[in-house]
């Protein structure tokens, strides 16, 4: 080892970024708590949708005007579009090659998620809260 | 880190077997199931949008290719779905032998086959 008194850099850069820092359980047990959540929210989702594909206007906007139902469709979309990054991000991280190449996609797939959760829970409130449209 | 040259995926080395193409169609559909979440945003934008754009969204929606879309969106789903709670099965160290993990598999296929065609019987026969 090269650290030595007069040496800026402390030992501990060599270890961090290695290993779990403790949060080496995170993504994988975020994964699965969100795919959890998951399978209510999507069997509820999908019978909801078999009804609301041949819909009206205003039966659909009436449906998510119901405050459960505007409250489960913002969980559903919140909870998958977290879910959906944790998985790209391991595909991601399975498939690209080079480091700068990796961050990059990652910061893109984060910005781009988000975004969409942003939008959608927007949506929903504007329905839920904009009374009779 | 240091370039590595050894192979970092089993693509190329073993031969294309039974769970192992399941569980690549659980990342593909994963994967299809995010590509296509802009079109479920959609569908709330539209709603959220008024009647006009809800009646254009509808109208695409209806049409036969938004029903492949639809059909695709929900086999994905329930695959997804299915082959999942099978994992989660493994999570808990359950059906990890190769003999069980082949017949869940197999029973994960079909699940997800007839909830897509049940999902499919019971949107076309809802139609008002």
């Amino acid at each position: 080892m090269s650290a030595t008194e007069d040496d800026l850099r402390h030992p501990i850069k060599t270890a961090r970024g290695l290993g779990s820092a403790k949060s080496g359980l995170h993504h994988w047990w975020i994964q699965r708590v969100t795919a959890v959540a998951l399978i209510p929210l999507s069997v509820w989702f999908v019978w909801q949708a078999t009804s609301l594909f041949h819909a009206d206007y205003e039966t659909v906007h009436a449906f998510l005007a119901q405050i459960w139902n505007a409250a489960l469709m913002a969980t559903f979309v919140v909870v998958l579009l977290y879910h959906s990054y944790l998985g790209l991000q391991v595909v991601v991280e399975d498939y690209v090659g080079s480091e700068f190449k990796k961050l990059a996609t990652l910061i893109t797939l984060q910005f781009v998620h988000v975004l969409l959760a942003v939008v959608a829970v927007l949506a929903v409130l504007k329905i839920a809260l904009g009374g009779s449209a | 880190m240091r370039p590595t040259h050894r192979p970092l995926s089993p693509f190329w080395i073993y031969r294309l077997g039974w769970t192992m193409s399941l569980s690549g169609t659980h990342r593909i559909t994963g994967m299809l199931l995010s590509i296509g979440s802009p079109l479920f945003v959609l569908w709330l934008l539209a709603i959220a949008g008024g009647e006009r754009s809800y009646a254009s969204y509808a109208s695409v929606l209806t049409s036969p290719f938004g029903w492949v879309v639809y059909a695709g969106f929900i086999f994905c789903i329930a695959y997804h779905l299915c082959n999942g709670m099978r994992h989660m099965g493994w999570d808990f160290g359950k059906g990890i032998d190769v003999t069980t993990a082949k017949r869940t598999g197999a029973l994960v296929v079909v699940s997800a086959l007839l909830l897509t065609g049940l999902v499919l019987v019971a949107t076309y026969g809802r139609a008002a």
